[in-house]
């Protein structure tokens, strides 16, 4: 398998590699960096516990090559913490009980951070759409749900306060 | 036991009991950093595929791995050769190996395994293990497998029945003759698979120079797993340690040990190099453990004011083709009609039978569910036939705890009449029974009701050893910390957190103060696993008592200290004084003086049933149901139907669960909307499906677990009886919820269209056929 350089920005780094071509980028996250934070839910394209922003936006990092995403943008749940201080959709998740086991936990908070970067404040529905395709076996939803307003309120009231 | 459940005077800051407590894991879980066993990465191991059956029921004439053995990178390849030892759940059932021997008995069952020095080496040598063998008649349904002359599949087992039961409690026939209205139904429940987010993996270290093995996996159950793994290896259990990671959700798939922790052990010890397993979506599907298939008849008796007079039903399930927890699950089915109502005359029939397909274990909800289902359908039909309103129904007939049902099962607290009365009021019954408006869209809308619950804890343990059901130990050193070590298998339901609170509770102490260490068999008591709602109750009791043992030796370390006697000691959280004028000790000059002369200290908290709960004897398997306390719950089901296309939409839930006292209201309000949930995928979606018994659904597309946006607002209520025996009250909260779903929701698909559903999931398939049916016939007339 041929390889090929990458190079990209991964959490707001310049990051360069090496990756065969057709090695998916979840791989590359899990396997060849240790960043276990992204999880693996089924045989791919099912769950949405892989979900990573790509530019902004949500992506299944089960389904995106590797070497598709060189000179983008790449974020992971391990950029949401910064600072010794949880982000607001991680401290939503935590004291609101968005997440139980925590495995599908990942996969949310990117698939809710690229939602509330273009909808400041999402109605139910709207947020229902944005995480659809996204399994939790846990909470039955209704946590999750208000963990996104919990992050949305929280981040609206820190920019009026702003 | 009053004295030791009253929370302590306590200023307010360091209570946790009864608040919203966040988990104390949570934040490893919002930050990626929590590390689940696929997720152990760090440390190279060899990969680790397995080889399957692609038979439902074979004769293994020959495996040829000599092919397999030269793809470059093998290092090792296990089969059912290299172990003769079965294993199972109860040792009257170990029925299983970890490979097959001789004859393999279900699509998908594992033959061998290969670890390599990549997971590509590994795969092609699995490519290329050729498997010879001879066909045999094979069985897909209960009804086949246990028909007359069907080829046995086990030898242990004639007649395919893993095991039947019986019993006949009260007058039965008497209750029919009394009834005035006596109705017999079939209902069909497909079987349902847990489906947990993550999937199976385990990590195995061999080390060859003292012969000692330690496994990381994904399971509910760690110690289950280090008896299976003594066993199956023929290896010394003080040789072995076994370690729980991060577990991504279980739901019963994991409370018992599992093949791929098996089978990686072996690679492991036979490649003499760490090895990791990790199988796909569509092994973990394979693997299973689900809910079993189930063709229930009941038949119910009932007087015009509502008074159930007699219960007959038979259960035939469809185990799979090994026992896994099959004895349990069909001794449950029958023993749950019991402990919700008071129920004076029941017969049972129940068999367990051997097909040719993925063994069933233990699902959220074990062995109820499906019992539930016909009898909160049936109470339904009762009442319509009779005129009667289905909440004046369920209250007819409530117990008055404490008390003793039929069959001996001990209920000593009952909150089920004020869950009724709240889901009564919350969802607006008594307006909308008489009938919703049509949605806008032209959808029917109809409500339906019903109730169950669960037990708190098997009473009787599955390995009966004489030990106590739960131990915890805390060890308070020189730096003042306290660290909790449990056995207890944090699975995502809260465990670790719910144990902190309880031991800072007691102690007076900020939860910040503690440390837990979970499931680490080298480091943590034994405790027997995540399973039957048991550790709230059990090692929450456990850690109770180690708390209050602990603040024992801190009083009489300050009484030394300070010069007094130690009931005249009072603790405000972290200041120990003698009188109300004494400016008193702080935490750590307390600890300073309790490690004087002896270092260290760690006490211990047990957790024993009382032989009152352990169940009956009047049939075999009585003992099973036993508990020391009954959860309840009860829910309201709000549906809008599409007679075009026959598609239920569920508008609302409301749903109060009486969990005896919620130590944390945010996980127990989490684990009653995840109940409800699961138990909705049940009624509307999810199903497993086999062709010839090969897995046709084994993926999350063709699975059909609702999304979010299928999902409803659930309505939640906490319904707090304080149980006697329960740590500061509390009782399970985690399945009771489950089982009252399906009723609920078949109720309100009966009362928008005025047909009965008794065939689960309610697709929209067969809601489509039933209208369609209908609008035929009403066209003939």
């Amino acid at each position: 398998m041929a390889k090929r350089i990458l190079s990209f920005t991964l959490n707001g780094k310049r990051h360069e590699g090496v990756a065969p071509d057709n090695m998916l980028l979840l791989d590359y996250l899990r396997e060849r960096l240790l960043m276990t934070g992204t999880k693996t839910g089924c045989d791919g394209g099912e769950c949405g516990l892989c979900t990573v922003l790509v530019d902004g936006v949500a992506t299944l990092s089960c389904l995106t090559l590797a070497g598709s995403v060189e000179g983008k943008s790449v974020e992971t749940v391990e950029s949401l913490e910064k600072d010794g201080r949880l982000s607001a959709l991680q401290e939503g998740f935590h004291v609101k009980l968005g997440s139980q086991c925590g495995y599908c936990t990942p996969g949310y908070l990117m698939a809710a951070e690229g939602l509330l970067r273009a909808n400041a404040a999402p109605s139910v529905e709207e947020i229902k759409t944005a995480l659809g395709s996204n399994i939790c076996r846990c909470t039955g939803y209704v946590k999750i749900v208000e963990a996104v307003q919990y992050a949305a309120d929280k981040l609206r009231g820190a920019k009026q306060a702003a | 036991m009053n004295e030791m459940t009253k929370p302590t005077a306590l200023p307010a800051a360091v209570r946790s009991v009864g608040e919203y407590v966040p988990m104390v894991d949570g934040p490893e879980k919002v930050t990626g950093r929590a590390k689940y066993t696929a997720d152990m990465l760090d440390a190279p191991a060899l990969e680790a595929a397995i080889f399957r059956s692609p038979y439902a029921h074979a004769e293994i004439i020959d495996l040829d791995l000599s092919a397999a053995l030269a793809v470059p990178g093998v290092r090792a390849i296990v089969t059912g050769d290299d172990c003769d030892m079965t294993y199972g759940v109860l040792p009257i059932a170990y029925t299983e190996y970890p490979m097959a021997r001789g004859r393999t008995r279900y699509k998908g069952e594992p033959i061998a395994a290969v670890a390599a020095d990549t997971i590509h080496a590994a795969k092609e040598a699995v490519a290329k293990i050729r498997l010879k063998a001879k066909e045999l008649p094979a069985y897909f349904t209960a009804k086949a497998a246990k028909a007359p002359g069907a080829v046995q599949l086990l030898d242990q087992r004639p007649g395919n029945i893993e095991r039947d039961v019986f019993f006949d409690l009260g007058e039965v026939d008497k209750g029919f003759a009394e009834a005035d209205a006596v109705l017999e139904h079939e209902f069909h429940a497909a079987e349902v698979c847990q489906a947990q987010t993550e999937m199976h993996a385990a990590l195995a270290e061999y080390d060859a120079l003292r012969d000692r093995l330690t496994v990381w996996c994904t399971t509910q159950v760690p110690f289950y797993v280090h008896l299976m793994l003594s066993r199956t290896l023929k290896m010394d259990k003080a040789k072995i340690r076994v370690v729980k990671p991060f577990i991504g959700g279980g739901f019963g798939c994991r409370t018992e040990t599992l093949q791929p922790e098996l089978i990686c052990a072996q690679l492991a010890r036979k490649a003499g190099q760490r090895v990791r397993l990790v199988v796909n979506r569509e092994e973990t599907f394979i693997t299973h453990r689900g809910r079993p298939e189930s063709d229930v008849r009941m038949k119910m008796g009932m007087t015009k004011d509502g008074r159930i007079t007699a219960v007959e039903m038979e259960q035939d399930q469809r185990g799979g083709a090994y026992s896994s927890y099959g004895v349990v699950t069909i001794l449950y089915a029958g023993s749950m009609m019991f402990g919700i109502y008071d129920l004076q005359a029941a017969r049972y029939v129940g068999r367990r039978v051997l097909t040719n397909t993925p063994p069933c274990g233990a699902f959220r909800g074990h062995g109820t569910v499906n019992t539930r289902f016909a009898f909160e359908s049936m109470l339904d039909m009762l009442a319509e036939k009779l005129g009667l309103d289905p909440f004046e129904v369920r209250r007819k007939n409530l117990l008055k705890a404490p008390t003793f049902t039929l069959n001996d099962l001990m209920v000593n607290s009952y909150g089920l009449p004020e869950c009724i009365d709240w889901v009564e009021k919350a969802s607006g019954w008594k307006q909308k029974c008489k009938g919703l408006p049509q949605r806008a869209d032209g959808k029917r809308r109809g409500i339906g009701f019903a109730c169950s619950h669960y037990i708190s804890g098997a009473s009787k343990p599955v390995n009966w050893t004489g030990e106590p059901h739960a131990t915890v130990n805390l060890k308070l050193d020189f730096d003042g910390s306290i660290t909790l070590l449990t056995g207890a298998a944090e699975i995502g339901q809260g465990s670790s957190t719910i144990l902190v609170q309880v031991a800072a509770e007691v102690l007076g102490l900020s939860m910040d103060r503690f440390r837990i260490i979970a499931s680490d068999s080298a480091v943590t008591p034994k405790d027997n696993g995540s399973y039957s709602s048991r550790v709230t109750f059990m090692v929450g009791n456990a850690a109770l008592q180690a708390a209050q043992n602990l603040k024992a030796v801190l009083v009489a370390a300050a009484a030394k200290k300070l010069e007094a006697k130690p009931e005249d000691i009072e603790v405000l959280g972290e200041v120990y004084r003698a009188a109300s004028q004494d400016k008193g000790l702080t935490f750590q000059e307390v600890v300073v003086e309790a490690l004087k002369d002896t270092g260290t200290i760690t006490v211990k908290g047990n957790f024993n049933t009382i032989p009152e709960s352990w169940g009956g004897k009047k049939y075999r398997g009585a003992a099973i149901g036993g508990t020391m306390g009954f959860s309840y719950a009860a829910q309201a089901v709000q549906v809008a139907v599409d007679e075009e296309t026959g598609e239920v939409e569920v508008e609302d839930v409301w749903v109060a669960h009486d969990c005896g006292k919620a130590l944390n209201r945010l996980t127990v309000e989490g684990q009653i909307q995840g109940s409800v949930w699961m138990g909705m995928g049940q009624a509307m979606s999810e199903e497993t499906d086999y062709y010839h018994g090969l897995p046709v659904t084994p993926n999350f597309l063709d699975y059909r677990i609702p999304t979010i946006q299928d999902s409803p607002p659930i309505h939640t209520h906490i319904v707090e009886s304080n149980d006697p025996y329960g740590p500061f009250g509390a009782k399970e909260a985690g399945e009771g919820s489950l089982a009252s779903f399906i009723p609920a929701v078949a109720n309100a698909i009966h009362h928008a269209t005025g047909l009965r559903f008794r065939d689960t999931p309610f697709t929209p398939d067969k809601i489509f056929a039933a209208l369609d049916k209908r609008a035929r016939n009403a066209k003939k007339a």
